[in-house]
């Protein structure tokens, strides 16, 4: 393992650098997650009882489109420099290089959203209990998040306006997250148990296990042309 | 087992093979449709629908054909990333205009029904919203062949969008109504035709598949012969 | 065959034009299409 553990950390520690840089994506989509947050009441109105009803869901869908923010330049910054063809070279396999991206995406992106979802949730009046579900389902449904996004990158690195379509191929996926994640707020909120946790893990565990095989073998296929 | 079709592969087989058969598949579709027609207008109102039965016969094979020329694209997606069959990248192109129009026609015609059904245009149902998602799957596909410039290249990465989503809608159509069950109780929409509606449904059913295999197969005739006319042209500058 | 629709007449004649022109315009277009193809490779095995 030693000899993949090397390469796999300086892989995702160079694109956390990248990340936080100016045109990195890890500021961006805080903000965007913020300008959401602060948008819906302002189409919606100011209720605090329909928007602790509709929070949890809405907070959900503006993180997601805020994850998805930074994920066409995935692969396709690397593909274009060249640094793709460099890493295909490196001891580490491709899956291994794909999953330290996804990891890498997950801790610029998904992880700072976890963190600030709980600001957000006091915009929509959540309350504690509910909160606290949001924060945790989504600490466990951005992992799939990156994950499924990482195969959507994958797909269109090649493209120069692969921005555009990379949305359209990646939302429906995430479907189940988007229901199972704002379920699980939705559980603590009326009181019942529906199981969304465990539906969330599980897909969310599927995804990440199964997205590095999948966007290798897309990396490969975008090398191959 | 796979022989046969492989012997289909040849590009110039298929065309003498599809040439022969399509004169008289578009012969049956015209006659399942003429007779689907005939036996839909002509079966009584239904106890609890009245005529809006009538839509059912169009809604319904619309949706499945929806979800069949999804797993045609699901099938020709494999054997063009395991064999690298020419036919086959043609084949999942070719078929997915056609499935995103059964898609929009469902939605709409389920609309349709929907209105005087429930009162509402739109029902966020499990059934219905599944089907939106899969239209969107339908335009992700078309929107991602249309952009990669190479083809063989288009084909094998269309080919791993297909089967994720193949994975995926499973899934999807799980947690939607599991969704379902928690903001709504349980399905309203009962498409369930039996007794005089069951024939007039299965043949317009038969139209609907007959009418696919006939769009499709001169799809992609036409497609090999637009292989053709780029050889020719590059041939001769 | 029946063509008493009332009162779901508005919804029913409509689901099936929108069929019809749904059905009927990919069947023309892929014929055109196929149309289109066959004379451009016969004007190009004619040269």
């Amino acid at each position: 393992m030693t000899p993949y553990f090397m390469p796999f950390w300086a892989l995702l520690t160079r694109d956390l650098r990248l990340s936080v840089r100016e045109g990195g994506g890890a500021a961006l989509a805080l903000g965007f997650f913020a300008l959401v947050a602060t948008l819906v009441p302002l189409g919606v109105g100011s209720d605090l009882m329909l928007l602790a009803k509709v929070g949890g869901g809405v907070l959900w869908v503006a993180a997601v489109l805020a994850a998805l923010l930074s994920l066409d330049r995935l692969f396709q910054a690397d593909y274009e420099d060249g640094s793709l063809d460099l890493i295909t070279l490196s001891p580490l396999s491709l899956e291994g290089a794909a999953a330290a991206k996804i990891t890498a995406h997950w801790l610029s992106t998904g992880l700072p959203l976890t963190l600030l979802s709980p600001v957000l949730s006091v915009l929509f009046g959540l309350s504690g209990p509910a909160t606290l579900a949001l924060a945790l389902s989504l600490a466990i449904g951005t992992p799939a998040v990156s994950a499924v996004g990482a195969i959507g990158a994958s797909l269109t690195l090649s493209l120069r306006r692969g921005g555009l379509i990379l949305p359209l191929i990646v939302l429906p996926l995430l479907v189940p997250a988007v229901i199972f994640g704002a379920g699980m707020v939705v559980a603590v909120q009326t009181g019942l148990a529906n199981g969304a946790l465990g539906l969330l893990a599980a897909f969310s565990l599927a995804a990440t296990l199964l997205s590095p095989f999948v966007a290798a073998m897309a990396v490969r296929l975008n090398l191959a042309g | 087992m796979f022989d046969w079709l492989f012997r289909y592969a040849n590009p110039a087989r298929f065309m003498s093979l599809s040439g022969t058969l399509l004169p008289w598949l578009w012969g049956a579709a015209v006659l399942s449709l003429l007779a689907g027609l005939y036996m839909g207008f002509s079966a009584p109102p239904d106890y609890q629908q009245g005529r809006t039965v009538l839509i059912l016969f169009i809604h319904v094979p619309a949706a499945i054909m929806a979800t069949n020329v999804y797993a045609c694209i699901v099938v020709a997606s494999l054997f063009s990333l395991v064999n690298r069959h020419i036919l086959a990248d043609v084949a999942a192109r070719t078929a997915a205009p056609l499935g995103a129009a059964f898609t929009l026609l469902a939605l709409v015609t389920g609309s349709l029904w929907g209105r005087p059904m429930w009162g509402t245009w739109w029902e966020w149902d499990p059934r219905l919203v599944s089907t939106l998602v899969m239209f969107f799957l339908y335009l992700g596909y078309s929107a991602l062949w249309g952009a990669i410039e190479d083809e063989t290249k288009a084909a094998r990465i269309c080919a791993v969008l297909a089967l994720v989503g193949a994975v995926n809608i499973p899934i999807i159509k799980f947690s939607v109504e599991w969704w379902n069950s928690l903001h709504q109780g349980e399905s309203i929409m009962s498409g369930n035709l039996a007794g005089p509606f069951l024939w007039p449904w299965l043949v317009m059913q038969l139209f609907y598949m007959l009418l696919f295999v006939c769009l499709w197969l001169m799809r992609i005739r036409t497609a090999i012969l637009e292989r053709r006319v780029r050889n020719l042209m590059q041939a001769s500058p | 065959m029946n063509f008493d629709m009332s009162p779901y007449g508005a919804f029913i004649w409509p689901a099936y034009i929108v069929s019809a022109l749904a059905l009927g315009g990919l069947t023309v277009w892929t014929i055109l299409c196929w149309r289109a193809v066959k004379a451009k490779l016969a004007a190009l095995e004619k040269k």
